[in-house]
């Protein structure tokens, strides 16, 4: 049964880190390949708290606070550059967070903090992931329909056209990636506490091409195929083992199938075949 | 109503708009017109905030405008739109309109974000593509429209901002003879409502038959200004405009 609810809680996790990217690449068009460097920040923030005494919630706040603060200079970034540069940059802020928690003693450098307070069991680690995913979902589900889902439509498609007809796009840029980074450093808070134990190469490069790959296989801007996508990619190394030692090779391969033959991802598939679209 | 004062860029050692000075009145339908390379787009581009100028300001209202981003002087009712039509391609030609109709929504996105309410930008989206006539085309597509049909897509788009100063960038550019009347004639009704227009123009039938009054631009700088057909008829701009396209010829 641990398995099982530890399978749930990790499903939750990669739910939550790839609505929390899809929001940014999928909805607002900003390319993003350093998001596990913010699942970091916010794991380390919430270690960080919870290991000076304050309590689990307040810790994975702080940890969303710190995450989304990061995220906000990183959205400051993607006025000055965009796509392939903006993909360089970010994957420079995945780099840069690693290289500086790893010479930091105060973080435990290459050892990490250990010892975090858990004061959930296995059940309730399950639940409060689930919950989040849920919570991450709605939200995303509720800008798609929301003005700002609009606008961030208009900001991903033509920038330019979208502010000669007022759009605030440095201001939805930022809102994006506020918005995004955050939700992916509450995911760092959940894992920090549930695993007591938090190590720079959790948050490693791999991380975030995996994140990446949830999106691109469950099709970038669906909310409801990022969700298939997580999920799946989630439970697939755990089907098959031999897949675990090769996560890059085959997460680099299924990118690779997907924007060969089904760019639209999973959600793509299911337009062409039932011509509904995913939300 | 629009002032720009001494406006001057250089791109490399060549200055495309050198010490431009200009005044739009409120509720004139003024042509810009000039040779290719003349520096009309790049003066728009300077007086819209597309590209800071070097040297001079933009006046607004009364107001400096010449360092107020684009979006924010599109909010102050100075809107432009652009030579080749840029639509969002991925949205319906009334979803393009719409996001411009909800621009008091989408103004911040905080606002926006708690904002679902489609009714009223819906409503005043779909009588602007009435108004312009595609309304047939309003759940199509914007990629796979015929360009008519995105020029006035991208002028209601506009009007959904209900700009008081219009700045249109060839919109006549693509269009055949019949629908470059016809679009010319729905400027002139555009104005006549009010709005203020200032129309960059290639095609020097359309605007002279239209413009109120006509700035002749010419290797960066202001050659003449006046009623279309003095104008038209003084030998420098023959020489500069109709020279210079007779040598293409």
């Amino acid at each position: 049964m641990d398995y099982y609810l530890s399978v749930a809680t990790f499903a939750g996790l990669n739910v939550i880190l790839a609505l929390s990217l899809n929001l940014i690449s999928g909805f607002c068009g900003q390319v993003s390949l350093g998001h596990a460097a913010f699942y970091g920040l916010g794991a380390y923030a919430a270690a960080l708290c919870s290991v000076a005494g304050l309590p689990m919630g307040v810790s994975v706040a702080v940890g969303m606070l710190v995450a989304g603060g990061f995220g906000i200079v990183t959205g400051f970034a993607a006025l000055r550059v965009r796509e392939d540069f903006l993909a360089i940059v970010t994957m420079g802020v995945g780099f840069l967070f690693l290289g500086a928690v790893r010479k930091q003693a105060w973080l435990g450098a290459e050892m990490g903090i250990a010892k975090i307070p858990s004061p959930l069991d296995k059940w309730g680690y399950a639940a409060l992931a689930i919950g989040g995913a849920v919570a991450v979902l709605l939200l995303s589900l509720h800008v798609r329909r929301s003005w700002m889902g609009r606008a961030f439509g208009a900001v991903a498609q033509d920038e330019d056209a979208a502010r000669s007809i007022g759009v605030d796009v440095s201001g939805y840029k930022i809102a994006a990636f506020f918005i995004g980074t955050a939700a992916a450093g509450l995911a760092g808070g959940i894992y920090a506490h549930m695993t007591q134990l938090v190590v720079p190469d959790a948050f490693n490069f791999v991380q975030s091409v995996t994140i990446l790959a949830m999106v691109v296989v469950g099709g970038i801007g669906s909310t409801l195929g990022v969700v298939a996508g997580a999920v799946l990619l989630t439970l697939m190394p755990e089907m098959f083992r031999f897949i675990n030692d090769y996560k890059l090779l085959v997460y680099g391969g299924l990118l690779l199938l997907v924007m060969r033959f089904s760019p639209e991802g999973l959600a793509g598939l299911v337009h062409r075949v039932t011509g509904r679209r995913l939300a | 109503m629009l002032e720009g004062v001494g406006l001057g860029i250089a791109f490399g050692g060549v200055r495309a708009v050198n010490g431009v000075n200009l005044r739009v009145e409120r509720g004139e339908l003024a042509g810009l017109i000039g040779p290719n390379g003349a520096g009309k787009t790049t003066l728009l581009r300077l007086l819209t905030g597309v590209l800071a100028p070097e040297a001079g300001s933009v006046r607004f209202e009364g107001k400096d405008v010449t360092r107020v981003p684009i979006h924010r002087r599109a909010q102050l009712g100075f809107v432009l739109t652009h030579q080749i039509v840029r639509p969002f391609r991925e949205m319906t030609l009334l979803e393009n309109v719409m996001v411009a109709a909800a621009s008091e929504v989408t103004r911040r996105p905080w606002r926006a974000l708690a904002s679902v309410e489609v009714w009223p930008a819906r409503q005043r989206a779909l009588a602007l593509l009435e108004r312009l006539g595609i309304a047939d085309a309003a759940d199509k597509p914007a990629h796979s429209v015929p360009l008519g049909y995105l020029k006035r897509m991208q002028v209601a788009r506009a009007l959904a901002l209900e700009p008081r100063l219009l700045m249109l960038d060839e919109p006549l550019a693509g269009l055949n003879y019949t629908e470059a009347a016809r679009f010319a004639d729905l400027i002139v009704q555009l104005n006549a409502e009010g709005t203020t227009i200032v129309l960059v123009e290639h095609n020097l039938g359309e605007v002279t038959r239209i413009a109120g009054r006509l700035l002749v631009l010419h290797n960066g700088a202001i050659l003449a200004e006046g009623e279309p057909r003095e104008v038209m008829a003084r030998k420098d701009v023959r020489d500069a405009y109709l020279g210079v396209q007779a040598a293409h010829a």
